[in-house]
């Protein structure tokens, strides 16, 4: 800049000595032909003609012009803000909010949703998923692979590098105190597949990879952080996992993750000889692939769905209506999305706001600056040359604020990510990168011409003699209507934001206020790690379980315990498709229940009504009558108004089992021998849109055995206490340690605080929509205020003219005032519109959000009008004491 | 824009390629300064082309740019400077296709405004 400056003024000066020169040599031309000295020089001139208007056009041959006006403009606006620095204050404040705001969510939005894996060239990384016939993949998710199917695969492609990873948890019982651990059992291609090196020590090897082999383990970054305090020699240490010893030879990159949280510990998949690995009917194994260097994803796609369909002809009784998919790998985030995309637009929203405020700020300026603007085309400035000056204003005033917002946003990211509920998936991800500066860059600007484009256009062009012959005072008629679409778009966006704050804080009261299905209070559940020892032996469980119940009941304050494999309200879920008659239809066409599996005292425990017949008893074993227990959603929606007790279900994936084998239909009916009241599993806000709402409850103890262990790991315990639940932990920790002390209880929660967290999605949007919101009127009523105080300082004349023709104070108050309220209405009226669309989107996105309610407008818009018409009291009453004479004097 | 300004870039546009054109020429018979070749431009046309400077400079300034001429400073006896143009290899061929387009079009305009009647030819 300061070149281009430094190079300009010397040519400028280089052409003003070429001109000079030429009038020197056209003057001695005329002495020379006999003029006087005087007059030729006045002849050289004339013949000469406009000698600046020249070297302007002349300069416009230079080609850098437009780095000069910049230059000058910028200059210029430094100057007329010095000249306002309230103005500014105020501007840059409002900028700053709601530029930092929007981009504090674009971070989260960016480093969430947008960013792309963290590994080398993550566009060539995709997962390969199994799909079902009849499946619906956007209600229950993508399925997985069966472990043959996948080695199928993986042997075949030509196209793709594969591997394949199951996620599992079981009991480390030594290093340390036993400990319930997350873990990966991978296939050994993993880490090259993904290209991410090993933190320390080397992969498995594929020799490694087969039943029999010595046992391995590659330890997480984290978990070898914190157990082994990254020490080096931690390779070749060795670890006890479900009670097989491991030794360690590698340490995973740190914050490696691929589905769920970052694993603990890794493990050679092809070692485990769980049977369902080497079924084709089950299917547990997540499949990543990389694209080899020629292949192409449709190549891919090609060449795998051939595979998948050659596996359903060769294994037709497990691989029937099956195929395998490849799609692109992105990152596991759960449903996040919604609720950051629509953060981001409430945020959007309250930018709006912000950008309105400051146009009508800038417009108040540019029409008061309306006859020095005329000047300055009566003097020459062309209309594009005024308009891209008033942007370089806005710009610059944007930019700045931009920065400021930036830095507000860098200052509060941190805690507002720790003011998140929950865990925010790739919480780790989240930061100011170039993507989130481009992004405040490009808001910045987006706003500068928002708010700037009005007050810009405004430059007279026609009529400059008119504006500069009228007084200042008079406001021509489009500046007010321009002032008046300022309020009333901001009056609109404060409604969109108020009414969707009332939404969610009706939303929260009802939901807190809905029955749960069971007494929250006094109940305690945690998951329960039975001893590595149990478990190895199937026969063993079902004692091992009534053991862990009959001692923690002997722990002072306990009245009743149960062992169940889902808990309500936390993460957890079984469902499976269920049918009333004897002709079942295929799998993927039926109805779907979420199934539990509980002991005896269930009910007792978690207070859930019994409408009809019995809950399990102690006769409810295996070899007796299998029975089942159904919630009344279920028995609605299967026999309507049928009696439902007596009846039965066929339910072909019940873990049963026939003839000695593992996974067969299980093709006897269950009946129902009672009906219990619905219970909110979904959360208390989240049920109602659940989209499995139906529930079933069987005996854990019919459970047959080759499911035991597996179930085992999934099991919880729950205690209803007379005490408060939480002083009983340390005694039940205790009490529960087993033999060995290797059984661990983890996530321990009592269901008031599962019922709290529930909702704290809710409560958490509802916090932010309500400052929103707040941030909205405010800023709204400020503009108001602002717009008003102008627009009626501009009519103190007229409003002089008024009273000296007799209006009472009173008459001009209801004058200022009528003309606010009529922009007030008009903006009520479409902000109700957009309220109505906005809560339609809300409905979408938020579980157990309530519908628009006409209560909530009721409620909502007198709030706003009556914050606004108090913002516009002060302009009116500052009219009403106009004094005409003086009012008129100035004229 | 102002309307004056308009109006010298106007004329400036009706002019543009023949006055690029005669610039050209005149300078390629001899290097010139600005006034100069205003002179020249009268003189040679027998006073009827008068060169306004308010075209002439602009229009050097922008063959300058274009590469189509080039300028050297040279000391004189008035005080300023001269700025001395001269043609550079790119104006030679420049001026060649715009001289054969100048021929053809005023050997067009000619036939249209002195149309040869056939059959008068013996």
């Amino acid at each position: 800049m300061r070149w281009t400056f430094w190079r300009k003024r010397r040519r400028d000066e280089e052409l003003q000595e070429e001109i000079q020169a030429h009038l020197l040599l056209a003057e001695r031309d005329a002495m020379e032909s006999g003029q006087a000295a005087k007059d030729a020089g006045h002849a050289a001139r004339r013949e000469f003609g406009n000698v600046e208007l020249t070297k302007e056009v002349t300069r416009d041959m230079w080609g850098w012009r437009w780095a000069v006006d910049f230059l000058h403009d910028m200059r210029y606006a430094m100057r007329s803000f010095r000249q306002r620095p309230g103005f500014v204050v105020v501007a840059l404040l409002t900028l700053a909010l709601g530029i930092g705001a929007t981009t504090v969510m674009f971070s989260l939005v960016s480093g969430v949703l947008l960013k792309p894996l963290p590994y080398p060239e993550p566009n060539r990384l995709v997962a390969v998923n199994g799909h079902t016939d009849g499946w619906n993949t956007k209600i229950y998710g993508e399925q997985k692979v069966a472990y043959l199917d996948f080695l199928d695969c993986q042997r075949e492609s030509r196209s793709l590098d594969m591997a394949a990873l199951v996620y599992n948890n079981g009991t480390l019982s030594a290093p340390g105190d036993p400990q319930y651990v997350d873990y990966y059992e991978i296939s050994p291609e993993l880490f090259s597949v993904v290209r991410v090196p090993l933190a320390l020590g080397r992969a498995f090897l594929p020799e490694e990879d087969r039943i029999g082999a010595a046992p391995v383990a590659i330890l997480g970054y984290s978990f070898w952080q914190h157990h082994f305090d990254g020490r080096t020699d931690a390779l070749g240490a060795s670890l006890v996992l479900e009670q097989k010893q491991y030794t360690i030879v590698g340490v995973a990159p740190a914050g490696f993750r691929l589905y769920g949280d970052e694993p603990d510990v890794y493990m050679p998949l092809g070692q485990d000889p769980a049977g369902y690995l080497h079924n084709r009917a089950a299917q547990p194994v997540h499949v990543v692939g990389r694209l080899r260097p020629d292949a192409t994803l449709a190549q891919a796609q090609a060449e795998v769905a051939l595979t998948g369909s050659h596996l359903a002809q060769a294994f037709a009784d497990t691989n029937k209506g099956r195929s395998l998919q490849v799609k692109r790998l992105v990152p596991d985030v759960g449903d996040v999305g919604s609720t950051l995309w629509l953060l981001l637009g409430a945020v959007g929203l309250v930018l709006l706001i912000a950008c309105a405020n400051v146009a009508s700020l800038m417009l108040a300026r540019a029409v008061s600056r309306e006859r020095e603007l005329a000047m300055r085309v009566a003097l020459g400035a062309g209309r594009g040359r005024l308009v891209r000056q008033c942007l370089t204003e806005s710009a610059l005033l944007s930019l700045a604020g931009g920065i400021l917002g930036v830095m507000l946003a860098d200052a509060g990211l941190h805690h507002f990510l720790a003011f998140w509920p929950g865990d925010l998936p790739r919480a780790d991800e989240i930061q100011l990168d170039w993507r989130v500066l481009v992004f405040a860059i490009g808001v910045s600007l987006l706003s500068s011409i928002l708010f700037g484009l009005a007050p810009a256009l405004r430059a007279p062009v026609r009529n400059v003699e008119q504006v500069l012959r009228t007084s200042a005072r008079t406001l021509s008629g489009s500046s007010r209507r321009l002032h008046s679409a300022f309020v009333i778009s901001e009056i609109a966006l404060a409604i969109v934001l108020l009414v969707a704050a009332g939404m969610l804080g009706r939303t929260l009261l009802h939901a807190s206020s809905l029955d749960p299905g069971l007494d929250i209070r006094n109940l305690l559940v945690a998951r329960m790690a039975l001893s590595p020892a149990s478990l190895a032996d199937p026969a063993r469980i079902p004692a091992a379980w009534q053991n862990v119940i009959d001692r923690a009941r002997r722990v002072p304050g306990v009245q009743a315990v149960t062992a169940v494999d889902i808990v309500p309200m936390r993460e957890g879920n079984n469902q499976i498709g269920y049918w009333p008659s004897a002709d079942v239809p295929p799998k993927a066409k039926l109805p779907v229940a979420l199934a539990s599996s509980a002991t005896p005292d269930f009910l007792k425990v978690m207070g859930i009504p019994l409408l009809e017949g019995r809950f399990f008893d102690d006769h409810d074993r295996m070899g007796s009558e299998l029975v089942i227990v159904v919630d009344d959603v279920l028995a609605k929606s299967a026999f309507g108004r049928q009696e439902a007790l007596g009846k039965s279900l066929w339910i072909p994936d019940m873990p049963c089992v026939q003839q000695n084998t593992t996974f067969v239909d299980c093709s006897s009916p269950y009946k129902i021998v009672g009906v219990v009241g619905h219970v909110r599993y979904w959360g208390l806000a989240g049920d109602d849109q659940a989209q499995v709402r139906a529930q079933f409850y069987y005996p854990f103890a019919q459970v047959a055995q080759p499911f035991l262990r597996r179930w085992s790991q999934l099991m919880s315990i729950a205690l209803r206490t007379s005490v408060p639940p939480l002083s009983v932990v340390e005694p039940l920790r205790q009490e529960l340690r087993g033999q060995a002390s290797d059984q661990v209880l983890y996530q321990v929660r009592t269901m008031e605080q599962l019922a709290h967290s529930s909702l704290a999605l809710q409560r958490f949007l509802l916090l932010l929509f309500s400052a929103f919101a707040a941030l909205a009127l405010l800023l709204a009523c400020i503009g108001i205020y602002g717009v008003l105080a102008y627009l009626t300082g501009q009519r103190v004349p007229e409003i002089g003219i008024r009273m000296a023709l007799g209006a009472s104070p009173g008459e001009v108050m209801l004058l200022v005032l009528r003309q606010s309220l009529a922009m007030i209405l008009l903006g009520v009226g479409i902000g109700t519109m957009f309220a109505l669309a906005a809560g339609r989107a809300l409905e979408r996105l938020i579980e157990g959000m309530q519908p628009t309610s006409f209560l909530t407008f009721i409620i909502m818009i007198p709030f706003l009008v009556l914050a606004a018409i108090l913002a516009s009291l002060v302009p009116a009453r500052h009219a009403s004491k106009v004094d005409p004479m003086n009012a008129l004097r100035q004229e | 824009m102002s309307t004056n300004k308009t109006r010298y870039q106007n004329r400036t546009e009706i002019l543009q390629g023949t006055l690029d054109m005669l610039i050209l020429q005149t300078l390629k018979w001899a290097p010139r300064h600005g006034y100069a070749l205003s002179k020249a431009i009268r003189t040679n046309s027998g006073e009827i082309l008068k060169v306004d400077t308010g075209s002439l400079y602009p229009a050097l300034h922008r063959l300058e740019r274009k590469g189509l001429i080039s300028a050297e400073w040279k000391a004189s006896d008035l005080g300023p400077r001269l700025r001395i143009y001269h043609l550079t290899n790119a104006g030679k061929r420049q001026l060649m296709s715009e001289r054969s387009r100048w021929e053809r079009l005023t050997a067009a305009i000619a036939g249209i405004l002195n149309p040869v009647e056939k059959e008068n030819v013996p």
